[in-house]
Parts: structure tokens; C-alpha cells; sequence
């Protein structure tokens, strides 16, 4: 089938080159992002594809040795967001991330969803409560906690808790959403869910996931990005990519070929 | 197409079967239609009963087949040109299926003219090569299938258009017969169904071999104009 839309670019990795100490880890990646679709990047342990999904809410700052080279640049504003004049704080305000294993806070399921907020500086009972109650209906939880808001976090089932997380990631109003591997710790139930909720966030954000799970990247994503040795080797509409991939090294890995 | 090996043996044995079957049941498919055009010649009215047997094979076949591919998709969820195949082969079952109950028509028609007192041969001139074209665009497309050989398919497309040509030349000789004596009427129009059918015998090898082009290219040749293949 043919998408037949013009998608407009949400950001751009150019020329980016990542190095943790010594090791390259990234090496010269090209790719758009497209504003308000679902790109997937897969390839095998070690491709660099959560380094580079790392690098968009500058995560590796927190490691002294690590090193950009080239930029993202995040749109409408064309913002490097690799720029060393660009606060990560600011960066991490619009870009989410939501990571492999659920991890709320030791707090009440209102205040992981509030956290953000009241770190950038939001007190007003009714904003918070408003705001708490759209996120959590944005992550599909309200339904399941609206009557125990004060519970804590952790006493919410794996699922749930990672849905908990989206809706904390989303109580900040980001752009683009950042997932890492964000089912691989929960039931074929719970995935499900999850991939559902994807399908619905992608109305409003844009965003990029790192999955293990082919199926899951074939069908949650409008784009595929097939990464190995920390190259970008093949980018395309999913469509294309796992019917007819242009590269062998893609197909060897979509097919489960390689050695 | 890619030739080099998955992770899993099961799954290359998987696919591996499942071509050596289809090839299986073009091989009976094959067997079949000359059958039913060697009947068509020499009159031996007792080789339609086997052609008539035959097809149930075929149809057992076919359905295994089938049943294979959705084994493959539920267990291995085929992507790429593994996918392919298994979309490809169970599009082709289905051509050579059909390619094998126009071969029992042919019979059937024959064992009727030649019932009715006639010779069926003295009718249908070019009859006989337009059957022996068909067959060999049916073991060609086979073959194009067995190597995935892209050119070979394309040949094969090419060459059912002569086959059709061919064919309308065989309805308008007919045509003309009957005009002159209408005693024919009767087995002219069994033989205007037999070329009908060699004519569809055709178009199924044709079918493969849009299909063998979507396997190794993904490209979907099908419905599309001539030049543009």
C-alpha cells in the first residue's frame, strides 16, 4: 500500500558521529524524522540504535567521555539540539523518553504523572489535577487508577506501570517521545496495549521506538531504520522495508538470517 | 532472492518443502494437460479417466500446500522475500489448480467428440500446437519458478500473448467451418471450448510467471501493460 502523504520533518540527524571515549559508536547517520509518525529503529545488540535514540534528549551528557559530532536538528525551530549552547533540560522538556523496564517513581501514581510539572515549576492544584488526569487518560490508565490516584506507583502491575511512564513522559506536553524498547519486559497482553497506545499518541507526537521484536516494528511504525555496526544502512517506509528491502544486509536481518 | 541460510534450519527445510512440492504438483499439472492433448490426437479415450484421477491429486496438493504456507506464516511470520515466496507459491497453487481442471476439460471434451463418432483431430487445425505452445509455457514458467529466473518469467509473459493471438485465429477458422457446414456445429463447438481452454492454460502459466517476478523482484507485474513489464 502507498502512503500518498507528504510528511514534514520533525528532526534530522546530520552527519552525526557518536563516540563513548574512544569507540565510535555512531558513524555518520542521515535520517529524518517525520513529524506526528512512528519510526522504528531495529537491528541486532550493539547497532548503536539505542545510543543514537539516546542522543536526541542528550542522555549521554551525563557521561564524562562521551562525544558528539554533527547535528539533530529538531524542527519548526531548526534547533541543533546536539548544540552545546542548548540546555539538555530544555531538550529533555521536549523530547520524552520512556525506557525498557517500567520505572516509576517511589511515589503515588498522581505525583510520578505531576513530577515534571512541578519540576518546571507548575503548583496550581487544578492545572496539576487537570493536567495529571489528560496524561493519564493519554498513557490509557485513567480508567484503571482514577479512584486510587494516592496508591504507589509500584503497587501497579508491569502493564500498567509502563503505561504510567508514557503518561509521566506525556504529562510534559513533548514533541517527540522516545521508547526504548518499551515491551520487551511485559506479557503479549500487555504489548498489546502498549502498541494500541502508540497507534493513538502518534495523532499528537512524534515518535521513535527501539524494538527487538520485528513484528512489533512492522506493525507499530510508519518508518524503519535498519542500523548494524553503527551504520544507518536502510531507511524506508515499513511498507517497503519488510516486503522488499533495498539492502541484503536489511533482508539477512529481517528474515533471520544473519549469522 | 536470497540463497543463503536462516538461523533456524526448520525453517529453511520449511520453505525448502514447500517449493519441492509446488514443483511436485506442476510436474502433475504438466503431466496432465500433454495427457489431455495426447488424447486429443490419438483418439485413446481411456486416458481421460486417469486425467479425471489425476485432478483430485492435484486439488489434494494444492490444499496441503496451502495449509503449509498459513503453517509458515503463523509460526515464522515471513518477511521480505521469504514472505514473497510463501504469498507467491500460494498464488501459484492456485493457477496450477486451474491449469489442471482446464486439462480435465479438454479430456472430457475429447472422450464427448470422440463418443459422438467423430475424430476430433480433423476439426481443430493448429489445434495441436496451439495445445503444445501452451504446455511448453507451462513447464517453462515451472522452470522459471525452480532457478527464480526473472528473464525466463518475462519470456513466458511475453509469449502468451502469441498463444491468444493464436487462439483467436483457431475461433475464426472454426467460425468459418461452421458457416460452411453446419453438420459440424456440434463438435466445433466442443473444440471452440477445448482451445478455449489450452487458450486458459495459457494465461495460468502466464500467471506464474508474474509471480515468480514478484518473488525474486517484488515487483506486482500483474494487470500492468505490456511495455511496462
Amino acid at each position: 500500500m502507498q502512503i500518498h502523504d507528504n510528511p514534514t520533518l520533525k528532526a534530522e540527524a546530520r552527519n552525526l558521529n557518536f563516540y563513548y571515549g574512544e569507540a565510535k559508536a555512531l558513524k555518520n547517520i542521515n535520517m529524518p524524522i517525520y513529524d506526528k509518525k512512528v519510526t522504528a529503529l531495529i537491528g541486532p545488540s550493539g547497532c548503536g540504535k539505542s545510543t543514537y535514540l539516546r542522543s536526541f534528549n542528550r542522555m549521554h551528557d551525563l557521561y564524562p567521555g562521551n562525544r558528539y559530532e554533527g547535528e539533530i536538528r529538531f524542527f519548526p525551530d531548526n534547533t541543533n539540539l546536539l548544540s552545546p549552547d542548548v540546555d539538555p533540560i530544555e531538550v529533555r522538556m521536549r523530547v520524552g523518553m520512556v525506557f525498557q523496564k517500567p520505572n516509576p517513581f517511589p511515589k503515588s501514581i498522581y505525583e510520578n504523572v505531576a513530577y515534571g510539572l512541578r519540576v518546571r515549576g507548575e503548583n496550581n492544584k487544578r492545572v496539576l489535577d487537570d493536567k495529571v488526569e489528560q496524561a493519564l487518560k493519554g498513557g490509557a490508565l485513567w480508567e484503571e487508577v482514577k479512584d486510587r490516584l494516592n496508591d504507589l506507583a509500584s503497587n501497579l502491575s508491569g502493564g500498567q506501570q509502563q503505561r504510567l511512564c508514557i503518561a509521566r513522559a506525556l504529562a510534559t506536553d513533548p514533541e517527540l517521545l522516545l521508547f526504548d524498547e518499551p515491551t520487551s519486559a511485559l506479557d503479549p497482553i500487555a504489548t498489546g496495549a502498549i502498541e494500541e497506545l502508540v497507534h493513538e499518541l502518534k495523532k499528537r507526537v512524534t515518535i521513535l521506538i527501539v524494538t527487538h521484536n520485528m513484528q512489533q516494528a512492522a506493525r507499530v511504525s510508519d518508518y524503519t531504520a535498519y542500523m548494524y555496526l553503527g551504520e544507518m544502512i536502510e531507511f524506508g517506509k515499513t511498507d517497503e522495508i519488510f516486503i522488499k528491502p533495498n539492502d541484503k544486509r536489511t533482508e539477512d536481518y529481517i528474515t533471520g538470517r544473519m549469522g | 532472492m536470497n540463497e543463503s541460510q536462516h538461523l533456524s534450519s526448520q525453517f529453511d527445510e520449511e520453505l525448502g518443502r514447500l517449493r519441492t512440492h509446488v514443483l511436485q504438483m506442476g510436474g502433475m499439472v504438466e503431466t496432465q494437460v500433454s495427457s489431455a492433448i495426447e488424447a486429443y490426437s490419438s483418439g485413446e479415450v481411456a486416458s481421460v479417466k486417469s486425467i479425471v484421477e489425476a485432478d483430485r491429486k492435484i486439488n489434494d496438493l494444492e490444499k496441503a500446500i496451502d495449509d503449509d504456507c498459513a503453517h509458515v506464516i503463523a509460526k515464522r511470520q515471513p518477511t521480505a522475500s521469504d514472505l514473497r515466496l510463501v504469498l507467491g507459491i500460494s498464488k501459484i497453487v492456485t493457477d496450477l489448480e486451474r491449469a489442471g481442471d482446464e486439462a480435465k476439460k479438454i479430456a472430457k471434451g475429447v472422450r464427448r467428440i470422440y463418443e459422438a463418432g467423430h475424430l476430433p483431430a480433423q476439426y481443430g487445425i493448429g489445434i495441436r500446437h496451439l495445445a503444445e505452445a501452451a504446455l511448453s509455457l507451462v513447464r517453462q514458467a515451472l522452470d522459471a519458478f525452480a532457478r527464480l529466473d526473472v528473464a525466463l518469467a518475462q519470456s513466458v509473459i511475453k509469449a502468451d500473448s502469441d498463444v491468444d493471438t493464436e487462439f483467436k485465429s483457431i475461433i475464426r477458422q472454426l467460425i468459418t467451418h461452421m458457416m460452411e457446414d453446419p453438420r459440424t456445429i456440434t463438435t466445433s463447438i466442443e473444440i471452440i471450448s477445448i482451445a478455449r481452454a489450452i487458450e486458459r492454460i495459457g494465461d495460468h502459466a502466464k500467471n506464474v510467471a508474474e509471480q515468480v517476478v514478484f518473488i525474486v523482484e517484488g515487483r506486482d507485474i500483474r494487470h500492468v501493460k505490456e511495455q511496462a513489464k
